[in-house]
Parts: structure tokens; C-alpha cells; sequence
């Protein structure tokens, strides 16, 4: 469960991009959060993803009270969070099946499980016969396929994704859109960030609307 | 294989990639170590054989012990038993009256000492004691001088103390030399280090999102400088070996010359493996200093 109870965060500056935000997401939910652009989406993922740290109020991820956690611990926290970013964030660097061992080499897995988890979860998204493939080689949708395959290898219990169809294709998008459905249907909570919101055929959606940092009733 | 030992593992080899991927900028900052290093390993390993050559090729070392003038001849078999106690060695007694013939014998002496009412000298001793190290030579000179009925004793070579000091100034100055080269080498690591991290960034910013740990990025970098270090080490004991190795014919002909059989030796064992420690150790001080700086700016 994520729980956040009058929320707050001010960037350096001063500016408030969350302003007395209180919600609750039960364990294997599928919550999409709308909103204008600069509503603070990306803040709310950020915060319930332990990247920045709210101003003032409480949430609770995964039992955790985030608010009074040590900077020490957010590391631990985040292993059991899927993140896919904006902007992906992948390694330009080394091939696909590399940028989903990643996570794996972060918790000190033997390499052979390692190849194992991640080329199930490359299989997952479709990109088994691409594990080679460097990501400049792969198109934009491949791209946030294999940004999905890195956020899930870990198995997470809950899945953080930010505007994942903001530049793809209508196919892509719906290929991508599916694959969130499959991991919520096995049980993953799943939270979209979107300026776009729309439907997902067979899956419960919830709508949170952010509006100038503050959920609209 | 227990996880500590494989994240160790891991880093390790994710250090060699690194310093793999940039193969010239590498082998170049290993030269710059290399050749640091082997400047005052260089100094130590040439102090050593100058060392060895004074303990060993000066000829005999002797020291004079000379009796208080009119000393009775138990004060003589006192010292001469005292001296037998104490000396691995040879000794010989030389009585005042052979002094006197031997002065006699010099050229030109003879009608000056015929002139003489009386005989002047002493009884001596003439020591040459098997340890001819400068420090034992010194030691036993002070202990000499506290016999009662000794009035002078002397080391019959003062340039042992000359050549000591100058030993001694030899040490410092490699010292000073080394002491230079090590904030060089950390100089040197903590700048190829400080590129590594900015060529990582990317890497490090993605990992440190989904759950690394400060010491999960750190550690690959703490061994490439360690890497980097004991490499640099080895080129430097590579460099000085070769500089022996080519010096040691031109020594041997110069010495032999001087009808010795000089050759310059290489390092102990132990001094073998002492570049190679003393890299690894600063390049790790200088991987330390490096990844600090470098990942709180990019905070
Ligand atoms: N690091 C930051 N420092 C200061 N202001 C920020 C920062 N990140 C976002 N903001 C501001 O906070 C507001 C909300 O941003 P964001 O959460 O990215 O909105 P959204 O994702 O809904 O478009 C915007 O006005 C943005 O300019
Ligand atoms: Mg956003």
C-alpha cells in the first residue's frame, strides 16, 4: 500500500510543486495520475519513489514511513521499486541485456541468475531476440520495452512510470500500455503518470488528477 | 561464493573494463606512475650498494687504542683481557719499545729519535674487529675510550664518518624525492579517476536511481586506482631492473679497474614487492580523494 497524508514539497527556490496531497493506493492497484503539464506528476512519482524527499506531511511505501527515513536506506527502498523515467534513461553504452543486468549487479546476484532473470524479462517485453542490440539500434516503443524489462527484472511489487506513451506511435503505445496491464493482472501495483490519460481494455483504472500541485476531488 | 566476495569480484573486473576501454589513456598514466616511482626506488636501490660498498671494499678497518704513557703492565693484561672479551676479530699488541724501532726504521727518523732522552710513545693495540660496519666500529671506539689507563683511541679511517654522513644525506634526499613522487602518483590516480567518474555519469546517475549504494559506485573506482598503482609499481620495478641490467656491465668494468669485484644488486625481496604495495596504496588514497570530490558535484 502507498499512503500519503498532506503531502508537501518545495523545490530549492521555494516553489510548491505538491501542496497538501493525501491518498491512498491499495497493494495491486493500477492508478493513472492526470494532469496539466507542471501539475507536479513527475514530483508525486518522485516522491513515492524516494528520489526526492517531501517538504512535509507522511508517506508510507511498502510499510515504510519515507518521511523519517535515513538517506542510507533509500537505496534498500528503491530495490523494490520498478522506475521507468521520461526520458527512459537508458545506457547508451552497452547492449540491451547489459542495461537490464544492471539492476541485478546492484544487489550482487551471481552473474548466471542474473543472465537468467534478465532475459526473462526481456522476453517479457518482446526483446529477447534483440539482448544484442545496442539501444541506439532499437525504435522509441523498443526503447521503453526495454526501459520496463530494467524496472521490472527486480520484481518489484510496485511499478513507477512517467508519460510511458508521451512519444510513441498509437501501436507502440498500446503494445506498451498492455504490458503494464500484464504485470497489474499478476499483482503489481502499477502508477502512470500521464498528461494523456486513456483507457486500458480489461484492466480497473483509478484517475488522480493533479491540478497546480493539488489532487482535484 | 559468498555476495561480499562477488560484488568484490565484480568491481574488480568492471575496474579492468574501465581501464581496458581506454587502453592509451591508461598505459599512459601507468608510464607516468611507472616512471615516478622508479626515480627514488632508484635512489634507495643505489644508497644500498653504496652501503654494501663501504661495509665490504673499504680494506681492513683498524682501530688504534693507545695506553696512557707509562701504563704498568697490569694495566696493559687488563685491557688486553678485556679487549679478548670483547672482540670477534683480530688484535695485535704493540709494545712502546717496537713503536719506537719502527719510527726508528722510517726514513729520517733515526737521529731525531736518537736525540730523544727517553721513549715517548705508548703502548697500543691495534684492533681489526670482523664487524667493520660503521656503526660497530663506533660503538666499540666509545667503549674502548671508557678503559681506565686508555688515553686515546682512534678510528684509523675518518672518512667512515664522512661517508656515513654523506649516506645519511643521500637518505634524505631520496626521501624527499619519494615523498614528491607519492603526492605525484595521488595527483596522477586522482585525475585519471576524476575523467572515469565524468565518463560514467550516466551510469552512475541510473544506478544510484534504481538502488545502488554509495559503495556500489564507489568500488570499481577504488579499484581501478588500486589497479593503477600496483601496475604502475610493477612498470617501475620493470624500469629498474632494466636500468640495472644495462648499468651492470659498465659497473663491473669499472670496478674491476679498481680490482674489485663490485656489481650492483638488485632490491631485496621484500623491497621487490614494496613499489607495488605502495602504488596499490596510493592509488587508492588518490581513487578515495577523487570519487569523493568528483560524486559530491554531482549531486
Ligand atoms: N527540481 C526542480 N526544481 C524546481 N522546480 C521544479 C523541479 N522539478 C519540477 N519543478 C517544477 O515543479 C512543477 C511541477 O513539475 P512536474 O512535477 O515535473 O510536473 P508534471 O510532471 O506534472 O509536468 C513545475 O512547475 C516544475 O517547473
Ligand atoms: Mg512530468
Amino acid at each position: 500500500m502507498i499512503a500519503g497524508s498532506h503531502l508537501v514539497k518545495r523545490y530549492l527556490g521555494g516553489f510548491e510543486a505538491i501542496r497538501d496531497v493525501s491518498f491512498e493506493i491499495a497493494a495491486g492497484a493500477m492508478i493513472l495520475i492526470g494532469g496539466h503539464s507542471g501539475a507536479g506528476k513527475t514530483t508525486l512519482l518522485k516522491l513515492i519513489g524516494a528520489i526526492e524527499r517531501p517538504t512535509s506531511g507522511s508517506l508510507i511505501v511498502g510499510g515504510q514511513n519515507l518521511t523519517a527515513l535515513r538517506n542510507s536506506a533509500l537505496p534498500f527502498l528503491r530495490r523494490n521499486l520498478g522506475l521507468v523515467f521520461q526520458n527512459q534513461k537508458l545506457l547508451f553504452d552497452r547492449p540491451a541485456l547489459e542495461n537490464v543486468l544492471l539492476p541485478l549487479e546492484i544487489i550482487g546476484l551471481p552473474l548466471r541468475e542474473a543472465q537468467r532473470r534478465a532475459r526473462a524479462a526481456l522476453d517479457k517485453v518482446g526483446l529477447l531476440a534483440r539482448e544484442k542490440a545496442y539501444p541506439i539500434a532499437l525504435s522509441g516503443g523498443e526503447q521503453q520495452r526495454l526501459a520496463i524489462a530494467r524496472a521490472v527484472v527486480n520484481r518489484p511489487s510496485v511499478l513507477l512510470v512517467d508519460e510511458p506513451t508521451a512519444n510513441l506511435d498509437e501501436g507502440s503505445a498500446r503494445q506498451v500500455l498492455d504490458l503494464f496491464a500484464a504485470f497489474n493482472q499478476v499483482g503489481v501495483t502499477v502508477v502512470i503518470a500521464t498528461h494523456a490519460p486513456r483507457e486500458i481494455p480489461g484492466r480497473d483504472l483509478r484517475l488522480m488528477t493533479l491540478d497546480h500541485g493539488q489532487l482535484l476531488p | 561464493m559468498n555476495a561480499w566476495f562477488r560484488q568484490h569480484f565484480a568491481a574488480f573486473f568492471r575496474a579492468i573494463r574501465r581501464l581496458a576501454a581506454a587502453p592509451l589513456n591508461t598505459l599512459l598514466s601507468l608510464l607516468v606512475i611507472g616512471i615516478a616511482m622508479t626515480l627514488p626506488a632508484a635512489g634507495y636501490v643505489f644508497l644500498d650498494n653504496i652501503r654494501t660498498l663501504g661495509a665490504n671494499h673499504t680494506g681492513i678497518q683498524q682501530i688504534s687504542l693507545f695506553m696512557q704513557t707509562g701504563s704498568s703492565a697490569q694495566a696493559v693484561a687488563a685491557v688486553r683481557e678485556r679487549i679478548d672479551e670483547r672482540l670477534p676479530g683480530q688484535w695485535r699488541f704493540v709494545p712502546r719499545d717496537e713503536a719506537l724501532q719502527q719510527l726508528k726504521n722510517t726514513e729520517g727518523m733515526a737521529e731525531i729519535i736518537a736525540a730523544l732522552p727517553k721513549n715517548p710513545l705508548p703502548d697500543a693495540f691495534i684492533l681489526e674487529p670482523d664487524d667493520a660496519s660503521p656503526e660497530n666500529m663506533e660503538s666499540l671506539r666509545a667503549e674502548f675510550a671508557d678503559f681506565s689507563d686508555v688515553a686515546h683511541v682512534q678510528l684509523d679511517s675518518a672518512w667512515i664518518k664522512r661517508f656515513n654522513a654523506f649516506l645519511r644525506l643521500g637518505v634524505q634526499t631520496v626521501n624527499l624525492l619519494a615523498l614528491v613522487f607519492a603526492v605525484g602518483l595521488v595527483a596522477v590516480t586522482f585525475n585519471t579517476i576524476r575523467l572515469q567518474v565524468l565518463a560514467q555519469a550516466e551510469e552512475i546517475e541510473v544506478a544510484r536511481l534504481i538502488g545502488a549504494t554509495d559503495a556500489f559506485i564507489r568500488r570499481p573506482f577504488y579499484y581501478s586506482g588500486i589497479l593503477q598503482g600496483a601496475l604502475g609499481g610493477l612498470a617501475a620495478l620493470f624500469l629498474l631492473l632494466s636500468g640495472l641490467a644495462i648499468l651492470n656491465p659498465s659497473v663491473t668494468q669499472l670496478a674491476a679497474l679498481y680490482g674489485s669485484d663490485f656489481t650492483l644488486h638488485p632490491p631485496g625481496f621484500v623491497y621487490f614487492s614494496l613499489p607495488v604495495i605502495l602504488g596499490a596504496f596510493l592509488g587508492w588514497l588518490g581513487a578515495q580523494l577523487s570519487v569523493s570530490l568528483a560524486l559530491r558535484h554531482m549531486q
